[in-house]
């Protein structure tokens, strides 16, 4: 339950509405440390909207998304900050960001949220090394002396720039792409970019890793290795893991917490067990007699 | 023979200058794909700042070695100018981020006249002469219908321009800088979400459009020794018509495409008709449009879904 005890990410009364359609009204949950939080629900359930709020793509109509970094935030804490117009503080237990007044370079650069979208995004026409080190973009770009001293290929800017190709084999190690490191990112097969996705997030060093349907159009097999990155990442690197994901077997095996949706609105929240038999998932996911406007929603 | 021989080395002068400024539009286009139709204008903009820091130094600060003269004019005409794009960039551009695909484009055609007009009211309607310099010449031949030269002044454009190249090409392949301009190019909002910024990232980007679009005024200035506030156009244009040529987002292909339009436009006014010589240049434009959109080392445009 540490998504009780020590939540990583707390979002409060979350709405996103567009126009008359309210993609997420009211919604609050949290997202544990350390824990891989599963955000689950049928399509249109506005599962994607919420991490572009968290991922500041979009400004939430309303609704806050305190980020603890470190550790545990008082609650007294995270209230000051919010009545006072800064979007970060330092407590003692860590610094504490409020994700909706950041701008999204700065999520990435501050709080430290990376996040894969549903179709592929990896810049196809850097090769597949080149991906994993422009993810490590600022801390090369202070090294470089914001360019300059990387012009001239001063020794703290080659340390450096050492050390970033060193995290990105070893990440390339981890996902089997070692061999095709110089190869076009564009050139890999389908599965293979979704991991090199993940991995590309990693190299940002982030604390909080939000993947959206990393499962999807994967094969069993890739789905099994899947499974597995994923329970690394939590356990080898202490990143937490917000996922959105409808490959079930998938969700069930590894998720700590899941949260789920449906028509914007939270309808279960708890362990895999508890959600599994919630009469209320039960119902979103397979329509109740009589109710044909959510039978339609299964798919 | 040596009349052709002289027209190729008057192309390859003329041809880096319009290299130099035809990177400015090939990158602004790559990054935000905006046609930044003011760059000319920048480019005029920066001869002017190089003639006026030019005679101040030399007659003013009384600098006697014209080559230290000429160093100095180049770095002080790549900062003024620099600052130059940065501010309209701001002021111009980004404010219109977002907004219809047309805004940015009408902006930039109204910052166009405003430069031009600008230099107009404060530095006069007249051509603005230089001092000839770098007068000297090799003759590469001689004995024929007439000697083949190559002038000192050419000779530093040239070079000049393939160390700046050199330089740039190493800065946007190695560092940084450089990969995070090609992240931003391929995918802006991903590019955010790898924490780079995207907003200083796109004005670093005027910014050395800028200051090889100074290299080049200043070049220019050296070459024909004189100019007005209506330079910016014809140049502008036709570096536009470079970039194109040479596919529109790729910096090789705007030197290239840079190179040529020097050459069709010199041998066209050798062999043809010197009045012609515009219309030359930019039926490549209409041509390159309707047969080859994507140019000589363009990408074809692939729908992003």
């Amino acid at each position: 339950m540490r998504w009780l005890s020590d939540p990583l990410l707390t979002v409060d009364h979350l709405s996103m509405h567009f126009g008359g359609i309210r993609a997420v009204s009211d919604l609050s949950f949290t997202a544990g440390r350390r824990d891989i939080t599963a955000l689950i629900g049928p399509n249109g359930a506005g599962k994607t909207t919420v991490f572009n709020c968290i991922t500041g793509f979009y400004k939430p109509t309303s609704g806050r998304l305190a980020f603890a970094r470190e550790g545990l935030a008082e609650l007294d804490d995270v209230a000051a900050i919010t009545r006072s117009a800064r979007r970060h503080a330092r407590m003692a237990s860590g610094d504490i960001y409020l994700l909706e007044r950041m701008p999204d370079f700065q999520i990435a650069r501050q709080a430290r949220v990376a996040r894969t979208f549903q179709n592929i995004r990896l810049f196809s026409g850097m090769t597949v090394l080149e991906n994993l080190i422009v993810a490590q973009h600022n801390i090369l770009m202070r090294a470089s002396g914001f360019t300059i001293l990387g012009l001239l290929g001063l020794p703290p800017y080659r340390t450096r720039e050492a050390e970033a190709v060193k995290t990105a084999t070893y990440w390339l190690e981890r996902i089997g792409l070692l061999p095709r490191a110089d190869d076009p990112a564009g050139d890999l097969p389908y599965g293979d970019q979704r991991r090199l996705e993940i991995a590309r997030a990693m190299c940002t060093d982030p604390v909080l890793l939000c993947l959206d349907e990393p499962a999807a159009g994967l094969n069993p097999r890739e789905s099994a290795e899947l499974t597995k990155l994923l329970c690394a990442i939590r356990d080898d690197h202490g990143t937490s893991v917000l996922l959105i994901e409808h490959d079930m077997s998938v969700v069930m095996n590894i998720s700590d917490h899941i949260v789920v949706l449906d028509h914007g609105v939270k309808i279960s929240d708890g362990a895999s067990d508890f959600v599994r038999d919630d009469p209320n998932v039960i119902a979103a996911y397979l329509g109740v007699p009589g109710d044909d406007t959510t039978a339609e929603q299964r798919a | 023979m040596e009349n052709f021989l002289q027209q190729l080395i008057n192309g390859i002068t003329l041809g880096s200058i319009y290299g130099l400024i035809a990177i400015g539009y090939t990158m602004v286009f790559g990054i935000i794909g905006m046609v930044n139709f003011a760059h000319g204008d920048v480019f005029m903009v920066s001869a002017f700042i190089a003639l006026i820091i030019f005679l101040a130094l030399t007659q003013l600060l009384g600098v006697s070695s014209i080559y230290v003269a000429i160093f100095i004019v180049l770095l002080a005409s790549m900062l003024l100018t620099s600052l130059w794009n940065w501010t309209i960039e701001r002021v111009a551009y980004r404010p219109l981020r977002g907004s219809f695909r047309l805004a940015p484009l009408i902006s930039a055609i109204g910052m166009s006249i405003f430069l031009m007009n600008f230099v107009q009211a404060v530095q006069g309607p007249r051509n603005k002469p230089l001092p000839p310099m770098f007068n000297e010449v090799i003759h590469v031949t001689s004995g024929g219908a007439f000697d083949v030269t190559l002038a000192y002044k050419q000779i530093i454009i040239v070079a000049v321009t393939a160390v700046l190249l050199a330089g740039f090409w190493y800065l946007v392949q190695k560092t940084p800088l450089g990969r995070a301009q090609r992240a931003v190019e391929q995918d802006r909002r991903m590019a955010a979400l790898l924490g780079i910024d995207v907003d200083r990232t796109v004005s670093i980007t005027f910014v050395m459009g800028a200051a090889l679009a100074a290299v080049a005024g200043t070049l220019y200035l050296v070459n024909y020794g004189v100019v007005s506030f209506s330079d910016g156009f014809t140049p502008g244009v036709k570096a536009f018509t470079a970039a194109v040529l040479g596919g529109i987002g790729s910096i090789p292909g705007a030197v290239l495409g840079g190179l040529m339009i020097g050459l069709i436009e010199t041998l066209w006014a050798a062999y043809v008709s010197n009045d012609y010589k515009n219309v030359a240049a930019f039926s490549v434009l209409i041509i390159v449009l309707i047969f080859m959109p994507s140019g000589l080392l363009g990408k074809p445009e692939v729908e992003k879904v």
